[in-house]
């Protein structure tokens, strides 16, 4: 057995696991796991930006980054959590540049920003009484918050935070796979990973340890994810009895190439894109008049769907167009600056969306519109964990000692019920550094504690239980099963017929999953055995995303339930927490959404009142 | 546009089996819109499980999936069918660096070099409490070489690479400029004392091979030259884009 000891253990080297990695490693003895190269990671396909009211460009201010973020996610969002998030997200920016992000310029040289979708501030020119569509109706307007480096921000952040831990010295494992937590009395203790180029075991034995294993969007039949993005770290965790929080909250990126899924960035259309019907209408001033398609990811998503519902998909099929033509956006008025643009503008602005186009669609976007549909894109759920990336124990907010998340793979929970554009990378490094911090003060206050036998015996005998066995059928048959039924029946739109046959489609894949192996038994580069394990995990995320969706019998932000269409806070102004039993779901909990109280005339009132949802 | 049928030939080397690397040849159905990428998948995922590849991101900017592809260097994710000139469709490993597994190539070699020449903002100034400034022209000086994906396309397609392991290559080279012409930077000195050295940018013989290989387009060999020409002149402009003549 190959053993290891590190005070922290970090699986994942996208931007929630290196931010933490530079922390951490300041302080405690860290290394890094992970099952890709570093700089393989998918925080490297974000495009359009980063969040931080840095007030470059106009004013802003980070209350209303808060607000916008708590608004966007349909209230469901902790407002303490968010509120760190925006106010810390000024100097973590700030720390970026110094750490040599190439962010672009301003003509003063400050870093530049750009309009993203569902982020604002309150319009100086308001008039509740002026008429409807005029500019002072609108009581926000939107606003320059996303710092940017062409479309390829999230290249940067993760070729400069790699490029740290280099000088730094941080310790890799590249191409190891973690595989299971070490789980003693509660706590948790380190990991079991495979060295994927030789199979062999190895066990790292920590004091703190984060999962920050991204998203798990492969779960669904048309996604911006990667392959790679199957949610190890939060299956792994609730196969622990570990609950996961908000799992029926999964966004859905309203413009991804038609059958693809891959993403054109919402930059596109805070650079003045624009969505056409097959009937060439701008179907989104009848579904957002004010922020039209710059309203949030989910309202756009559903307006797509609905048009293509309505038979007023391009062609009667189900995919509609963005327009980010010069033309199209000078003809609209629709420009970030209000000045007339040309192409060579936009091509500056979006070089890799036209790229990407070029490629993948044979469409140049300079000259024709692009075809796009709804992508499954980002995991507003996850493992629930505090401001200090903490796991939870359950709905009571106890921790589990040693055990963290940060990144797509938790949730803190401050994107709520739908993120906003440009949330998750400052999610990553804010939250990446608070806890990487907070993971190292908790290794140096302890000393290591005892390892039970043989804490590899649990994977060992599973990998060679899928090895023994034969290959009844191809467990890709059962991976697209699964993405198909999650597409159709847990997607944009959901109901109690569609969710209960979901349901019961997994629990056939679950036992067929469990009688079929693989045809790979070597042990270099053993790729299909791992897909096969990397299923199973999306296999329980997904009968957990879709017990969730069941219990919530409401819509709000990203879930929408067809036969409950309205958001209900009365009963369900509160998180899930859902926990294992056995093979299958078991009990769901809820937990309060943290609030803001401060003192109005001398009562307690909420900072950020309830409100329905409009853009 | 209809399916067709090709032949896809891999290079096929499984250590725990094969003694010496040998073709293998499988028929697959594919639409002319699907990936080079998508095609290895399907004949993996429904002939044969042990082909070893890597991939993640499936669009080109992870880097994962760098390999010959009808004898020049790609990401099998860009390629699509539609692209090829004929319905017999060869993959190989990417040269100059040791075979794992089939398509699969030790990445550590070509890792190590990319470290060895400090690519990371050196800067020992104190910050300011906000931004760094930096004029868009400044910015604009080393956008190119930001754009790596460290792939490898191109290192492994250079022949002085291929002769002699040691040279840090072409990427390392393009993540060395990165620095050297950030106005922010002040490793400069330090870099190009490395990149003068008998493996660093004199290996160069300007093929133009790594400019050819480079799915982000990158004007590798200009780079290249840039760093040659401030070897010669010692001095960095870090202000302007400079136009090198790119003929040898
Ligand atoms: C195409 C695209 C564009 C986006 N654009 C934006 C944007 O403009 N702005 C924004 O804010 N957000 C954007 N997002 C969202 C954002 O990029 C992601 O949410 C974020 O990058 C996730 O980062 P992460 O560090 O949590 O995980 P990732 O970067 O996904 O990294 C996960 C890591 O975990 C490792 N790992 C996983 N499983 C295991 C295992 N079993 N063992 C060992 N290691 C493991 C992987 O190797 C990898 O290193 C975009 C997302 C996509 C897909
Ligand atoms: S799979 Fe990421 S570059 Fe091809």
């Amino acid at each position: 057995m190959n053993y290891h000891r590190f005070d922290c253990i970090i699986v994942g080297s996208g931007g929630a696991g290196l931010m933490a990695a530079l922390e951490a490693s300041k302080l405690a003895g860290t290394a890094v796991v992970s099952k890709l190269y570093p700089t393989r990671s998918h925080t490297g396909a974000a495009q359009g930006g980063i969040a931080a009211a840095l007030a470059n460009l106009e004013d802003d201010t980070w209350e209303n980054h808060a607000y916008d973020t708590i608004k966007g996610g349909d209230f469901l969002v902790d407002q303490t959590a968010a509120e760190v998030l925006c106010r810390e997200a000024v100097e973590c920016i700030y720390d970026l540049e110094h750490m040599g992000l190439p962010f672009d310029r301003t003509p003063d040289g400050r870093i530049s920003q750009r309009r993203f979708g569902g982020h604002t501030k309150p319009n100086p020119v308001y008039d509740p009484a002026a008429p409807a569509g005029t500019e002072a109706a609108k009581p926000r307007i939107p606003v320059k918050r996303a710092c940017h480096s062409a479309d390829r921000t999230g290249h940067m952040i993760l070729q400069t935070l790699y490029q740290q831990c280099i000088k730094q010295g941080v310790t890799f494992f590249d191409e190891f796979h973690m595989l299971d937590l070490i789980m003693v009395e509660g706590e948790c203790r380190g990991i079991v990973a495979i060295e994927i180029a030789t199979s062999e075991l190895h066990v790292f034995h920590a004091k703190s340890v984060l999962l920050a294993t991204g998203g798990f969007g492969r779960m669904f039949k048309v996604s911006s994810n990667a392959f790679a993005l199957t949610g190890d770290g939060p299956a792994i965790a609730y196969r622990h009895g570990i609950p996961l929080e908000d799992m029926e909250f999964y966004q859905f990126h309203p413009t991804g190439i038609y059958r693809l899924g891959i993403l054109l960035s919402e930059a596109c259309r805070g650079d003045g894109g624009v969505m056409f019907n097959g009937e060439g209408e701008r179907f989104m001033e009848k579904y957002a008049p004010n922020l039209k398609d710059l309203a949030s990811r989910d309202v756009c998503s559903r307006s797509i769907y609905q048009e293509v519902r309505a038979g007023r998909g391009v062609g009667g099929k189900d995919y509609v167009y963005l327009d980010i033509r010069a033309e199209t956006i000078n003809k609209y008025k629709t420009s970030p600056t209000g000045e007339p643009v040309d192409s060579a503008w936009v091509s500056k602005r979006l070089p890799d969306i036209i790229d990407f186009a070029r490629t993948y669609l044979g469409v140049d976007p300079i000259h024709e519109p692009m075809p796009i549909q709804p992508t499954a894109h980002y995991a507003m759920g996850g493992l629930p964990t505090d401001v200090h990336g903490r796991v939870l124990r359950d709905e009571s907010g106890a921790f589990i000692a040693g055990l963290y998340s940060a990144g797509e793979s938790a949730c803190v929970s401050v994107h709520g019920a739908n993120r906003l554009g440009t949330n998750s990378l400052v999610d990553l490094v804010v939250f990446g550094r608070r806890t990487g911090r907070e993971m190292a003060r908790f290794a140096l206050d302890r000393p290591f504690q005892s390892l039970p036998p043989k804490p590899e015996a649990y994977v060992k005998a599973e990998i060679e239980a899928v090895l023994a066995r034969p290959r009844v059928e191809p467990w890709v048959k059962i991976r697209d099963e699964m993405q198909r039924t999650m597409m159709d029946e847990c997607g944009v739109f959901r109901t109690a017929d569609t969710l209960t046959k979901a349901r019961d489609v997994l629990v056939d894949l679950q036992n067929r999953y469990r009688s079929t192996g693989v045809q790979d038994k070597g042990t270099v580069f053993n790729t299909g055995l791992l897909e096969v394990l990397e299923l199973g995990c999306l296999l329980d995320l997904a009968q957990a995303t879709v017990a969730s969706a069941l219990a919530r019998k409401e819509s709000r932000g990203a879930h929408s339930r067809e036969d409950f269409p309205t958001r209900d806070d009365s009963q369900f102004f509160r998180h899930t927490f859902i926990f294992k039993d056995g093979e299958y779901p078991g009990r769901i909990g809820y937990k309060d959404v943290d609030v803001i109280l401060r003192q109005v005339d001398g009562r307690m009132e909420p900072k950020y009142p309830l409100e329905i949802r409009k853009y | 546009m209809s399916m067709r049928t090709l032949t896809v030939r891999i290079k096929r080397y499984v250590p725990e089996r094969d003694r010496a690397p040998r073709w293998e040849e499988f028929k697959v159905e594919a639409d002319p819109h699907d990936r080079v990428l998508d095609v290895i998948q399907k004949v993996k995922w429904d002939q044969d499980e042990t082909i070893g590849l890597r991939r993640s991101c499936a669009h080109g900017v992870c880097g994962s999936d760098a390999m010959r592809i009808n004898g020049v260097n790609r990401l099998a994710c860009k390629v699509l069918i539609k692209s090829l000139p004929s319905d017999v469709l060869t993959l190989e490993p990417i040269l100059g660096l040791p075979v794992i597994k089939d398509l699969i190539v030790d990445m550590k070699p070509f890792f190590d070099h990319y470290k060895s020449v400090l690519p990371y903002l050196i800067n020992d100034d104190p910050p300011p409490t906000t931004e760094r400034l930096q004029s868009p022209e400044e910015r604009a000086r080393f956008d190119d070489t930001t754009r790596c994906i460290l792939c490898a396309c191109c290192t492994a397609a250079c022949p002085p690479f291929w002769g002699d392991d040691k040279y840090v290559g072409p990427a390392a080279i393009v993540n060395a400029h990165r620095f050297i012409f950030d106005s922010r930077d002040r490793g400069a000195a330090e870099r190009l004392d490395i990149l003068n050295d008998t493996e660093g940018v004199w290996r160069c013989r300007t093929v133009f091979n790594c400019t050819n290989a480079c799915p982000r387009e990158i004007k590798v060999t200009q780079a290249i030259q840039e760093v040659k020409q401030a070897l010669l002149t010692g001095e960095v402009d870090t202000h302007s884009i400079v136009n090198i003549h790119q003929e040898t």
